[in-house]
């Protein structure tokens, strides 16, 4: 029976695997055709154009740019209420934010990003006086919602992680609630909270339809906050229906799945080892 | 204070898409909707086909997941001694669940609709939801075995049982309604994901219900994607939209609030 379970639980390495094994498999062929410096900095992303160009440049720092804005806004956010929940709510209170917040997290992507369409993009446009309604700032706002949960709700594990022995040691050591929340609970569980902020990134980078929907879709390097951008993603999901099967086009659309799949991985990786590492072992680590 | 606006600002996001969307939508959400297939090029008529698809999708995801999922779940938490084998498992489970949902659909058009010669079809799309949901059901699976006390499964191997026996007869009964509310969770999670049933099972536009595992199906994600993106008249069709929109929430957040008011009643029991 332990072999049993054993191999079954094995299943989930095997997927991750052959889904490597995937994307390589029709993936590499596009680097016959342009080299892998090529193809990672090549500043031009024309594909159907003759002769294409095949420069994921533009769809990298538009999914690195959108996943920092997105930060900047879900991290505080995420945290601080995780530390509210955690710390400063009144139990009633909390159990009916906590459920809020997985709601949130439940909302199916694609009805996100048509609200950034419907809703958002009109109210930027116009507000802003901008071209276009669908370009970055609506991107990783929409995306910040997304990511949100995930942080807030590892956050929490982490602060609630915390031994209770450790703040009524401050406490008693006559600290002011507040003072005991800066000093001890926060620096207790900050290897926690950086994992949780780091799977969050990992959310919003890995995000598809809200970028298919919101980004705008312009394959070039933003210079301002408004300006459209092609996340990563967006390109794929967007052009692979239209790309002929197994040609240039659909190889680097593969190629660039492993360049977003191996950004995850490294966010997950680091994750991990932070996790484990900075682990706060018992009330002696501090 | 600062804390609390934090908070604040989730439930009011939560509460702006949602009450927009209801607003906006339901109106449109009528018996003929929610029974008729699209008409005219998709601008007027309902959306049974994608309905029927959604929940073809997720059911099938959930039925093969969830399998899979508990027995890995009794794995992690049954079986398994710590170590590095497990910290590997673990790792490959967490790296799964931060796959991107765009690479799964590369890896379901790939390895399923491609390789597997499934041809896009539901069976694609279900394998394909299946490998994505699979973590989620293997973290609510855990945590559900987690909350079993330790005394029942002393008792049991006392009582002279095998552990097999312990776990099947004791364990997993005691488990099975908050590995339940994760199958419900999962399911949710399926039925609400766009990008891995885009290039593996979901198409534009199909008149009929699925006959076979074998045929290729409209869902409610793709289907407001489709309209709100590409379809004939983008502005005439919002009411549509709207009103798809306004069925996927319902239906996923419907199955999320059924799942965590069941989970907070099996807590406090617990207690």
């Amino acid at each position: 029976m332990r072999i049993f379970f054993f191999s079954v639980a094995l299943a989930s390495i095997a997927i991750l695997f052959m889904i490597m094994i995937f994307l390589f498999m029709e993936g590499i062929p596009i680097f016959k055709k342009v080299t892998i410096t090529d193809f990672i900095f090549g500043k031009y992303w024309y594909p159907t154009s003759s002769p294409p160009d095949f420069g994921i440049f533009p769809l990298i720092v538009a999914s690195i740019a959108v996943t920092i804005v997105s930060s900047v806004i879900s991290i505080p956010l995420g945290v601080m209420t995780a530390i509210y929940l955690a710390e400063l709510a009144h139990k009633k209170v909390a159990e009916i934010v906590k459920p809020i917040v997985e709601l949130l997290a439940a909302l199916p992507s694609v009805v996100i990003g048509f609200f950034g369409m419907v809703v958002v993009a009109p109210f930027l446009q116009e507000t802003f006086g901008i071209p276009t309604g669908l370009n970055l700032f609506n991107a990783a706002l929409m995306l910040s919602f997304m990511s949100v949960p995930t942080i807030c709700s590892l956050s929490e594990d982490a602060i609630y992680s915390v031994p209770v022995a450790l703040k009524e040691g401050s406490l008693a050591l006559g600290a002011t609630h507040w003072e005991t929340l800066i000093r001890v609970i926060l620096p207790a569980s900050i290897s926690g909270i950086s994992t949780a902020v780091i799977l969050g990134m990992s959310r919003a980078i890995g995000e598809t339809m809200v970028v298919l929907m919101v980004a705008g879709g312009a394959a070039m390097i933003p210079a301002s906050l408004f300006d459209p951008v092609r996340p990563m993603p967006a390109s794929i999901a967007a052009e692979m229906g239209e790309s002929p099967f197994r040609g240039d086009h659909y190889y680097a659309l593969f190629a660039t799945g492993i360049v977003l799949f191996l950004f995850t991985m490294l966010f997950n990786v680091i994750a991990d080892h932070v996790a484990h590492k900075y682990r706060q072992a018992g009330e002696a680590s501090l | 204070m600062l804390f609390r606006m934090a908070a604040l600002v989730n439930g009011v996001a939560l509460l702006v898409v949602v009450v927009f969307i209801t607003l906006k939508g339901w109106k449109a959400v009528t018996w003929d909707f929610l029974t008729q297939a699209p008409l005219e090029s998709m601008t007027k008529g309902g959306i049974l086909p994608c309905i029927v698809g959604t929940l073809c999708l997720g059911i099938g995801a959930i039925v093969v997941a969830l399998p899979i999922g508990v027995a890995s779940a009794i794995y992690l938490n049954e079986y398994a001694r710590p170590g590095r084998l497990l910290r590997l498992i673990r790792l490959g489970i967490s790296n799964l669940a931060g796959v991107p949902s765009v690479v799964f659909g590369l890896f379901g058009l790939a390895f399923f609709v491609i390789w597997m010669k499934m041809g896009e079809s539901i069976i694609a799309g279900v394998l394909t939801l299946a490998a994505l949901t699979l973590p989620v059901i293997i973290g609510s699976s855990e945590e559900a075995l987690k909350s079993v006390p330790n005394t029942y499964r002393e008792a049991s191997l006392a009582l002279g049982a095998t552990r097999w026996q312990t776990i099947y007869r004791v364990v997993i009964p005691a488990a099975l309604p908050g590995i339940l509310t994760g199958a419900i969770l999962g399911l949710s999670r399926a039925a609400g994901e766009t990008a891995p049933i885009m290039f593996t099972a979901a198409v534009f536009y199909t008149p009929n219900l699925p006959a076979s595992p074998f045929d290729k199906i409209m869902a409610l994600p793709y289907h407001i994607y489709v309209l709100a993106t590409a379809g004939t008249n983008i502005e005439a069709t919002r009411p549509l939209q709207y009103g798809t929109a306004l069925v996927l929430i319902a239906l996923v957040l419907g199955m999320n609030l059924t799942a965590i008011i069941w989970r907070a009643r099996l807590r406090k029991r617990m207690k």
